[in-house]
């Protein structure tokens, strides 16, 4: 099996997010970046279909020079190689460029499978792997809590709201989204880290792809123009007064300033 | 920016973003609770083994992860800055002075039954050499340690012995001969041996997460090959590790000021007092650039006597430097933590409270602030 892990390096979720001075952007000056955590599953399960049935597990992260960092986290858990996609003509762009460059490089490699996290916790799209499944003609399921291993199939499953589980059989190759309570992500140990650093790192390159034009903020079907930060919490307010009147006073606030009732 | 010692590389900060990971999940949703009840379960231990914790610093042949004192000391500060709990990043470290002796003196048939299991988290072990009359005159040692036949027959008393309470191994210090240092012997001393009993759990002004234990020997029965080395050869096998042992504390002293200062930060820009946040008064912004400071310069002397240790050149004299430096700058910032978080300061909810308490150790365990003097001025006088 060649199971590939789409991988995202995102902000720390600890961190203070400001609009660049442009603002067509974040500032990332003092960002402590970090594997997007839901992808941890994603690598954390494709060592687990390594562990069961043989193979290889391949990283695969698009981003800045940094995202590095990151595909070594998940060589560090145990994963063998990583594709890193750091050339500048990727940068920028949307969804669709970035599953665009993602499924050529599954094509490429040939996976079997592919396991990415179910959204990345920055911009929250929760797109690339199901574009990337649809532009290479895959079965795709996303936020698996559960993924049994069959004959050329898999069985998963994924929460539909209201307790309700769905079940479902997915043939390979297949791309899957990984959801909080899938697995229990392993640490990587020291020895684990010291091994990460001589694993092999290919870089690919638009041309190595076939992707000149398509890919980054030139093949992006959204652009983003204009940043702006949610206006900041106002304070809490005191009721004074009798109980009375302050329940009457909430009504009216819930009703008329809050719009909730 | 992060916080790290001028020895740390790409390696270490892997190694923190993983300890980072395991004390964030796995000890500061307990802190508080574990350190109000003196305790943390004793499923930690497999856990933090898991984790890849309790390896770190020990040969992957006897079942550790490889890496040297600068990985300890990486990770032991951020155990303390995730964690939130001294008493437990310390309990689960006592294996870090119990089985240095074990490896630089055992046989290899002692080396493989007592090391990998206390590093895969399945047995804890401690290292027992004060006593209740006298502590730091080792050579005074009065815990005796008689032959007959195959064994030693063990009577004495040990004291404030961290992990004391529950260690299935305690690397104990005994006499077995004569007086002074030569007399002294080291004896892997099992807590299911005939004769060996816990006294009573301690109960101390820090460290609270930690079981802290007066250990009883009444004619407790030892294997002669439960005996680390020859006979005499004790003392050398505990001082082998007396500068690394100072270097991790300075390292914990280091950590916890960390710790108080990122705290002490934080709610300076959040209190208001008098129509603007604490922060806004210089008086404020000059005690934490002070803190800041003499954290700085302690952590700069710790990592440059760590690096000469990894380099061959380590010395006690140094050593007994970065545990002074480091333990009087964090006894100052913690005093200065309080005092900044106000009333609260005093309170039990508050971090910065325990770190208070916690501080006060280091300038008394592992070597008083006087017998440290005592090295450095020795060395003086040539």
């Amino acid at each position: 099996m060649k199971i590939g892990v789409f991988l995202k390096q995102v902000p720390d979720t600890e961190t203070k997010i400001r609009v660049n001075g442009s603002g067509d952007g974040i500032e990332t000056g003092d960002i402590k970046w970090i594997v997007n955590p839901y992808d941890e599953y994603a690598v954390e399960q494709a060592l687990r279909v390594k562990e069961a049935s043989g193979g290889e597990v391949v990283v695969v992260s698009l981003g800045a020079a940094r995202t590095l960092d990151a595909a070594r986290t998940a060589l560090a858990m145990g994963a063998d190689r990583a594709v890193i996609l750091d050339d500048e003509a990727f940068q920028g762009g949307d969804a669709l460029a970035t599953a665009r460059a993602l499924a050529k490089v599954a094509e490429k490699e040939e996976f079997d499978l592919v396991f990415g996290g179910r959204q990345a916790i920055d911009s929250d799209d929760s797109q690339v792997p199901q574009i990337a499944a649809g532009l290479l003609g895959w079965p795709h399921a996303t936020w698996i809590t559960g993924f049994e291993q069959g004959d050329g199939s898999v069985t998963i499953r994924r929460a539909i709201g209201g307790g309700t589980v769905e079940v479902a059989r997915v043939t390979l190759p297949a791309v899957f989204t990984c959801n909080k309570g899938l697995n229990e992500p392993r640490y990587a140990s020291l020895p684990g880290i010291m091994k990460a650093k001589s694993k092999p790192v290919a870089r690919y390159s638009p041309g190595d792809l076939g992707l000149e034009g398509s890919i980054g903020n030139d093949g992006a079907a959204v652009r983003l123009s204009n940043y702006r930060l949610p206006p900041p919490r106002p304070d809490g307010r005191l009721l004074q007064g009798e109980t009375g009147d302050q329940v009457k006073e909430l009504v009216r606030l819930l009703r008329e300033e809050a719009k909730v009732l | 920016m992060a916080p790290k010692y001028s020895f740390e590389r790409a390696e270490h900060r892997a190694l923190r973003d993983q300890i980072r990971r395991f004390a964030a999940k796995d000890i500061a949703p307990y802190a508080h609770q574990w350190s109000e009840a003196g305790e943390f379960p004793r499923d930690l231990y497999l856990r933090a083994a898991r984790a890849g914790l309790l390896g770190i610093g020990f040969p992957e042949a006897v079942g550790g992860s490889g890496g040297d004192l600068s990985h300890v000391l990486a990770a032991a500060e951020e155990m303390v800055l995730a964690g939130h709990s001294v008493g437990t990043s310390v309990s689960l470290a006592t294996h870090l002075i119990a089985l240095p002796p074990v490896l630089a003196q055992g046989s290899q048939e002692q080396i493989q039954r007592f090391v990998p299991g206390v590093l895969s988290g399945e047995m804890i072990s401690a290292l027992a050499v004060t006593e209740p009359g006298g502590g730091s005159d080792v050579a005074a040692i009065a815990t005796r340690a008689v032959r007959d036949g195959d064994h030693y027959l063990v009577n004495g008393a040990k004291t404030f012995i961290t992990s004391g309470c529950r260690a299935d191994l305690v690397i104990t210090a005994v006499r077995t001969s004569g007086e002074g240092y030569e007399g002294i012997s080291l004896l892997v001393i099992e807590s299911s041996s005939a004769g060996f009993s816990v006294g009573k759990r301690l109960e101390k002004t820090g460290w609270w997460a930690s079981d802290t234990a007066e250990l009883h020997f009444a004619d407790c029965v030892v294997p002669v090959a439960n005996r680390i080395g020859e006979e005499g050869q004790g003392f050398a096998a505990i001082m082998s590790n007396f500068v690394a042992e100072r270097l991790m504390l300075a390292g914990q002293c280091v950590a916890i000021a960390e710790l108080a200062l990122q705290e002490s930060i934080s709610y300076a820009q959040q209190r208001r007092a008098f129509g603007k946040s604490l922060s806004g008064f210089q008086v404020t912004r000059h005690k934490l650039a002070e803190m800041a400071t003499r954290l700085a310069a302690a952590r700069a002397l710790t990592a440059e006597c760590v690096a000469e240790q990894l380099g061959g050149t380590g010395s006690p004299v140094r050593a007994a430097m970065a545990k002074n430096c480091a333990s009087d700058m964090c006894s100052f910032v913690c005093d200065e933590a309080v005092q900044i978080h106000g009333g609260y300061g005093y309170m039990r909810e508050y971090l910065v409270e325990r770190l208070y308490r916690d501080a006060r150790l280091y300038p008394i365990g592992g070597g008083t602030r006087e017998i440290m003097n005592e090295i450095i001025s020795r060395a003086q006088s040539g």
